[in-house]
């Protein structure tokens, strides 16, 4: 399988880096520019994964590795089953 | 006491915390290897400072899903005192037996500088040794040391006396300026609910040779010496 | 891949001139073949060949009973007694540092450690020389947070720490910043690993990240013919992976630690090409390598591509044969791959295999021996003459002094580099004794009494203006700075940043700087045991001023008898030692506040300079002073303020009282070589005046340690007093200027 992983900091948590980013999109005149949050993205590609259990596998990788639960979300997107 | 060290790839001050126990305080020291499950029956666990894993997808994280982290935390829970300092505050917290997350500093930048710690309680394993009044001169040397939590959690580390040490000013107060990488209420060093594990970004083992310039690191280890011997 | 036709056309769009053409000819007697041209180019570069410089490198004194290692190794190592021994090194990463700041930096600072531990060497300190262009330069700031950081990243996540080095802002650097990075690590003196392949029959070892396109030769990559993927083969920024980086060196020491291990080399510049041919050059053997063999990144890297490849994190070494075991033991408890990708063999050639056929078959001999070398003409620049005339009649004296004294210590040029300081891990490994904001780094060496002191300098404006000197004053410099910590400089290594060697004059600075340091190195016994030069930092024609970079390493007996530059007390007296009169030509001051890099810098007189680098080594090892500070670029008002500034105490102020008899910018801001700030205690401040007449050495009381004020007067007549927190306000933030 081939899959995306999007991991976003949960919005309470400050974001010190989106913030600099943030300012720095302004600084260069995009004044239209509200928020930004830094995230990571991971492109994931696997071996047989049994068909139907895609979403829960990635969802297994989120939660004892690559997410920490306390300060991140997730979101996951399978690309080819 | 006896004390283990646990070696991860990429743990920088494993050498320096080996050299705190076995050389300054003539401690039994073991080392143990990431990948092994067998602590040595110590007395306390030490889990150092440095960039286990290059801090790659997040500091700590990968450090604190081994073997020798699965073994760390039934230590921690049969009551086991254990101290993450730097990285190991990090490991500690990504593997649960600490609440919260070390997030990057509020500057963007790595710190490395001398700071003022309080302790908010001396009554534990770590601080018993602090006189009243004292604060601790220890360097810190970290990048993602900007300690969150939610607010229940908050609540709870205050009232139940787990906020183990303070940035503070010279004079002892909350003050930004001692607080570079802009911590929540100016933690520095956390203790679980029963106070056996704590975890600091602060480096104490850099400030307990006189040859150094500073000694004040010393009183976490001598405190923890003075909890086993009562 | 469809092989390469290889014609003069292509070898001179690859740098390759018309004799060394003829010379591949007859070394080869044939053809070259594509990946063999690639080889004699990336071996007769400059930066591999040092063929402009190598008949001047050759003038400098590299001998001395205390030298294990000189030039010629991945390091130079000295001898610090008891068994124990250093190695040291310093390189440019100067190019790759202006393209990328960040991973250009970083990388400098991976290259540099790779090279101390390949000799053996635990990595314990790192030094760093930063030159940025004008702090008002629009591309200042992004190259100095870039190149801060990566500096920063890199070190402390091997967890290297960083001691100090030299932070310099100058418009001649607009166009070309320089990083300059020192290593220095410690070994046993029986324990050195050299870059040899020994021993027919044995296997080679690659180990370490696997080989990309990074960093291959940019014009050769980007010809049209070579390729319909031009775009996407395009030479990529080499990227720095300080984890695999560390992991290589824990290892790599650890099989040192055993006796298989023959001969060990970094993948630097020129990456298996070059480690690979000078390995077997050493060791007078020859060495067969299967690129099929390498671990690669991409899948379709051709030979050409594989031999050049500047990946980094990559080893070669050779090893006794019968030990693949043991060596694959511990790169695997390391997470690290070693592959075995040939041997050692008798034939003197280099052989490369790529598919089970051979694709490069050269004469080491003859890439060595018949090296291009360059002696070029050279002629001094035409501006020198006009650029030293100076007239001070001219240019009008202070006004308010307190108000410019300010100013001046709050700009760029002279303000805290702590926020370059901050961002380097300054302790780990628990050695540190005195940190960047010291003098010089100054590590201890556990369970010795030992201390090992070093410091990196140069003053690009005084090279300018006399490149003879200048060169000079950089070793005079950083070899007091030495000894004011209380250590014996014993010596140097060297990174040469100049501009365009072809250009007469470029060549005329070089010549020149190479008889100035071979004039200092000789007169104070610190020989040259390592380096490297790095030319062409030019752009659109305009070169940075000369740069030779100064790295001093020093011994001192007993850490406990050290010193630093910050006062301890009140009541001490602040003495001045050394030349009493300061020069405003070259000064900082000119070139800063009014804009003119003028005038004839201080004379030096290197015998005078002896005699006080070895009055301040006795009097600190006596214990008769309490600080001791180098009066260098700004001059003494700063020299002394800077007395004051200790970040880890409260401020304690001075009361200087000076003699009259010169303008007031060139007695305060007027700079010379050979001279030091002390402070001693009231009773031994007789002595230290003693032991300095006796040395042939001037020495006058300035002035009284006290207070939380900086006042200065001129024979009892106040001339301005500032409080101390006022001056370390303006001092702290000066480098906020810049990012703002």
């Amino acid at each position: 399988m081939k899959a995306r992983i999007y991991v976003f900091l949960k919005p309470k948590v400050l974001d010190p880096q989106g913030k600099a980013i943030e300012k720095a999109l302004s600084t260069l005149g995009f004044e239209e520019v509200k928020s930004v949050r830094a995230g990571k993205f991971f492109e994931v590609e696997t071996g047989d994964v049994p068909p139907g259990k895609e979403e829960e596998t990635l969802r297994e990788y989120c939660r004892k590795l690559l997410v920490n639960a306390v300060i991140e979300d997730y979101r996951i997107e399978v690309i080819e089953k | 006491m006896r004390v283990t060290v646990v070696q991860f790839l990429g743990s920088n001050c494993d050498h320096d915390v080996i050299q705190w126990s076995k050389d300054i305080f003539r401690m039994p020291t073991e080392v143990v290897w990431y990948t092994e499950s067998d602590l040595r029956k110590p007395d306390l666990v030490l889990l150092p400072g440095g960039f286990s894993y290059g801090d790659y997808l997040r500091p700590g994280a990968m450090a604190s899903r081994t073997p020798a982290i699965e073994s760390v935390i039934d230590f921690a829970k049969s009551g086991g005192l254990v101290l993450g300092i730097c990285n190991g505050f990090q490991i500690l917290c990504e593997c649960g037996l600490l609440p919260g997350a070390l997030l990057r500093n509020s500057s963007l930048h790595f710190i490395c500088r001398d700071l003022y710690l309080k302790a908010g309680n001396k009554k534990t394993p770590f601080t018993n040794k602090i006189p009243d009044g004292k604060l601790l001169r220890v360097p810190i040397a970290h990048g993602d040391g900007n300690y969150f939590c939610d607010e229940e959690t908050a609540k709870a580390l205050e009232s139940e006396g787990r906020v183990a040490f303070r940035y503070v000013s010279p004079e002892g107060k909350i003050d930004p300026e001692w607080n570079p990488n802009g911590s929540m209420s100016g933690i520095a060093g956390i203790l679980s609910e029963k106070k056996n594990v704590l975890g600091m970004m602060p480096h104490p083992e850099r400030a307990s040779d006189k040859a150094l310039g500073c000694e004040d690191g010393r009183l976490i280890f001598e405190s923890v010496i003075s909890h086993l011997e009562s | 891949m469809a092989e390469m036709e290889v014609t003069f056309e292509l070898a001179k769009e690859n740098g390759i001139t018309p004799e060394e053409w003829e010379k591949i000819h007859k070394i080869l007697g044939r053809k070259p073949t594509y990946p063999e041209l690639g080889i004699f180019q990336a071996m007769w570069s400059e930066h591999c060949s040092y063929k402009s410089s190598k008949i001047h490198l050759k003038t400098l004194p590299t001998e001395a009973p205390w030298v294990l290692q000189g030039p010629g190794e991945n390091a130079g190592i000295i001898d610090i007694g008891d068994g124990w021994a250093v190695a040291f090194k310093m390189e440019s990463h100067n190019h790759p540092s202006f393209i990328e700041p960040y991973q250009g930096a970083a990388t400098g600072v991976g290259g540099i450690l790779r090279d101390v531990f390949t000799m053996g060497a635990r990595p314990l300190a790192n030094l760093n020389g930063l030159f940025f262009g004008a702090p008002d330069h629009p591309k200042t700031p992004f190259l100095m947070r870039g190149v801060v950081a990566g500096v920063g990243d890199y070190g402390n996540c091997i967890g290297v720490p960083m001691l100090g080095g030299q932070v310099t802002f100058h418009p001649c650097f607009n166009g070309n910043n320089l990083v300059n990075a020192f290593t220095l690590g410690v070994l046993r003196g029986d324990r050195i690993f050299r870059g040899k392949a020994e021993g027919v029959g044995n296997p080679v070892w690659y180990v370490g990240s696997k080989t990309g396109r990074d960093g291959i030769h940019g014009a050769t990559m980007a010809s049209a013919e070579f390729s319909e993927e031009t775009e996407e083969k395009k030479p990529t920024v080499q990227v720095g992976d300080p984890f695999t980086e560390k992991l290589l060196l824990e290892a790599c020491l650890e099989i040192m630690a055993d006796d298989f291990v023959l001969g060990i080399q970094d993948m630097g510049a020129a990456g298996l090409t070059s480690s690979s041919l000078e390995m077997a050059e050493r060791a007078g053997s020859g060495i067969r390598i299967d690129l099929s063999k390498i671990p690669l990144r991409e899948k379709d890297l051709n030979p050409y591509e594989i031999l050049l490849s500047e990946s980094q994190e990559r080893m070669l070494f050779v090893a006794k044969k019968g030990y693949e075991k043991e060596i694959l033991s511990v790169f695997r408890k390391w997470n690290l791959d070693a592959v075995q990708i040939g041997e050692v063999t008798d034939t003197s050639r280099a052989e490369f295999w790529f598919g089970g056929k051979k694709v490069a078959d050269i004469p080491i001999a003859g890439i060595g021996d018949e090296a291009p070398l360059y002696d070029r003409p050279s002629a001094e620049p035409e501006e020198l003459s006009e650029m030293r005339k100076l007239d001070l009649s001219k240019i009008e004296d202070l006004k308010d002094p307190g108000k410019e004294f300010l100013h001046f210590i709050g700009s760029p040029h002279l303000c805290s580099r702590k926020w370059v300081f901050t961002q380097y891990d300054q302790s780990v490994r628990t050695n540190t004794v005195q940190g960047p904001y010291h003098e010089a780094g100054l590590i201890r060496l556990k369970g010795t009494t030992k201390g090992i002191a070093m410091s990196l300098d140069v003053n690009p404006r005084l090279c300018k203006l006399d490149p003879r000197l200048g060169a000079a004053s950089a070793v005079a410099e950083s070899a007091l700075n030495v000894a004011c910590a209380g250590a014996k400089p014993l010596g140097v290594t060297d990174c040469l940043n100049f501009g365009n060697p072809e250009k007469p004059g470029v060549m005329w600075e070089f010549k020149e700087a190479m008889a100035g340091m071979r004039e200092a190195c000789l007169k104070l016994e610190t020989p040259v045991v390592s380096g490297n030069v790095s030319f062409y930092n030019e752009t659109e024609g305009v070169g940075i001023y000369p740069t030779p970079s100064i790295g001093m390493v020093g011994l001192a007996e007993d850490i406990s008898k050290t010193a630093t530059c910050f006062f301890k007390k009140d009541g001490a007296k602040v003495l001045l030692l050394g030349k009493r009169k300061g020069t405003l030509g070259g000064s900082l001051y000119l070139s800063a506040v009014k804009g003119l890099d003028k005038g004839n810098p201080p004379e030096l007189d290197l015998d005078y300079h002896k005699s006080l680098i070895n009055l301040m080594i006795s009097l600190i090892g006596d214990g008769l002073v309490e600080s001791a500070h180098d009066v260098s670029e700004g001059g003494l008002l700063p020299a002394l303020a800077e007395c004051c500034l200790s970040p880890l105490s409260d401020d304690l102020g001075a009361s200087i009282d000076l003699k009259p008899g010169q303008r007031l910018d060139e007695l305060f801001f007027g700079e010379s070589i050979s001279r030091v700030v002390v402070t001693a205690d009231p009773e031994s401040a007789g002595e230290v005046m003693k032991s300095a007449a006796a040395a042939g050495i001037d020495a006058g009381e300035i002035g009284l340690t006290g207070g939380k004020d900086f006042s200065v007067s001129i024979e009892g007549k106040r001339i301005f007093s500032l409080k101390i927190s006022e001056i370390r306000t303006v001092w702290e933030n000066g480098i906020d200027k810049i990012l703002a």
